[in-house]
């Protein structure tokens, strides 16, 4: 049954290497794909047997949104490859080196709702995503109905209400909820917003079925993740592991480490600063326990010297600048939380102060928005506060143990409008 | 049916009127935005709860059906 079955891993499902392919090429690896239409409810269940989950970072059951979405009728499919987060590149990596497979994911969504509608978002900035999609697209004539959109690049702008607001000629920025999209979406039709890493999966699953899908990864979190691993390791990039893989092991992918790790950032800014346990799956599963998830799977290994309190103090002050600036509690508390880290980060007067106030602001915080920032921004600063509780205490008597300065996570200087 | 007060936070603009009409179910933060303190709404308090959600001139305070 597998077209796949001559590739020789497991974990080289969604980038097989090689130079990039051309349709032909793409088909002659991963076989044709079967017709899809007919057989709707089959195939949906076939998904849910494969375990399918969402890689966009909340991990929700696709066959259950393809449920939800297929119900309603008239639908669209957005296929979400805007990637604002600038810890991961796992999806830009993906849409250039294999957009043909999205686009089937994109063709095979389409058929499973029932939509004559389908649109690739990408990041405007993001040329090279843009370019390999549109050839890909160019090259194919089951595709007519699919469109590329460009909304502007901006931390929030991957939020699918927000991808929604701005595909109805609003701004960029997440909406009250409900309804979702999956209820109300593109011009008030169900819409369908899967994440291109699920999209591409899905193609897999509809082609190999869920025995093969589940060869790789764990039982409870099944398939294999596009992981983006920055930081202290030789070689940063992207890479394809199984789920259930050892940390260890994804950086070994990487050419191992570079330096001695201090800690892990797990799941990008809306992750978890972990301790560096190579042996640690994964899979969020083992990550749960220690307080953190995978998220889109965004990895940053902190070397010694760099202080966990500098970097963190500098990604608050990003994620508070990269609100939408629509909730009060997010507008005011994130800036508040970034000045009182800003405070410590400087080891100024006042920071004794500052960090006692942390947890008062994170009780006002939590659970406020209309949208998950403010609640991913606050898990990433929690987190640091366990993983570098030495650290802090030794900016409050005023030493910090940096021996080298340089910013290590991205926080790029967002200048995109909301439209 | 019990039902729940629901702040949606795109729309508040801090006005507090919410808290003074209801201050057995709505405290503000330090900035002045409301903090619903329990659900469902006890149903002595389900008239109150309607005149606070009423009275927001931005319309931000929502009284709806509990999630079963």
């Amino acid at each position: 049954m597998s077209a796949l079955a001559s590739l020789p891993t497991l974990s080289d499902r969604l980038l097989p290497g090689g130079p990039a392919r051309d349709l032909a090429g793409h088909l002659e690896l991963y076989g044709p794909l079967p017709p899809v239409a007919d057989d709707r409810r089959d195939l949906i269940r076939l998904v849910e047997e494969s375990g399918l989950t969402g890689r966009g970072g909340a991990g929700f059951p696709t066959a259950v949104k393809l449920r939800a979405v297929a119900r309603g009728g008239r639908a669209v499919v957005v296929a979400n490859g805007t990637e604002g987060e600038p810890a991961s590149a796992k999806d830009k990596a993906l849409m250039t080196r294999n957009p043909q497979l999205v686009l089937d994911g994109v063709l095979v969504a389409a058929d499973l709702v029932g939509a004559a509608e389908a649109i690739v978002a990408v990041s405007r900035e993001d040329r090279a995503s843009i370019d390999a999609l549109g050839s890909a697209l160019r090259e194919r004539r089951d595709a007519a109905r699919v469109r590329i959109a460009t909304p502007p690049e901006r931390f929030v702008t991957g939020e699918e209400t927000a991808l929604v607001s701005w595909l109805n000629g609003g701004d960029a920025k997440p909406a009250f909820t409900p309804p979702r999209p999956y209820e109300a979406g593109v011009r008030g039709r169900p819409t369908l917003v899967q994440n291109v890493e699920t999209l591409a999966n899905l193609a897999l699953v509809v082609r190999n079925g869920p025995a093969w899908f589940r060869a790789a990864g764990t039982e409870a979190e099944p398939g294999t993740a596009l992981v983006t691993v920055s930081g202290a390791v030789r070689r940063p990039g992207v890479v394809e592991v199984a789920l259930g893989t050892t940390l260890g092991d994804a950086i070994d992918l990487c050419g191992g480490l570079a330096t001695p790790p201090q800690a892990i950032l797990g799941g990008g800014y809306f992750g978890s600063w972990l301790p560096p346990d190579l042996d640690l799956p994964l899979a969020n599963e083992a990550l749960r326990p220690l307080g953190g998830a995978l998220g889109a799977r965004a990895i940053a290994v902190l070397p010694m010297g760099v202080c966990g309190v500098v970097e963190t103090a500098r990604v608050a002050g990003y994620l508070a600048g990269e609100g939408a600036g629509q909730c009060g509690p997010c507008v005011f508390g994130l800036r508040a939380v970034a000045e009182s880290l800003a405070l410590i980060a400087r080891r100024e007067p006042g920071a004794a102060a500052a960090l006692a106030r942390l947890p008062r602001l994170g009780a006002q915080i939590a659970g406020r928005g209309a949208c998950a920032h403010p609640d991913g921004a606050l898990g990433f600063v929690r987190s640091a506060l366990q993983a570098f509780a030495g650290e802090l205490d030794a900016h409050l008597a005023g030493r910090c143990s940096a021996t080298d300065h340089r910013p290590l996570l991205p926080t790029p200087l967002t200048t995109a409008d909301w439209r | 049916m019990s039902m729940r007060l629901r702040v949606n936070p795109l729309r508040c603009d801090a006005y507090g009127h919410c808290a003074e009409l209801l201050p057995e179910l709505i405290e503000v933060d330090e900035w002045g935005y409301p903090i619903v303190l329990a659900e469902p709404v006890p149903q002595e308090l389900e008239a109150a709860a309607r005149r606070a959600a009423g009275a927001c001139p931005r319309l931000a305070l929502l009284l709806e059906r509990a999630p079963d």
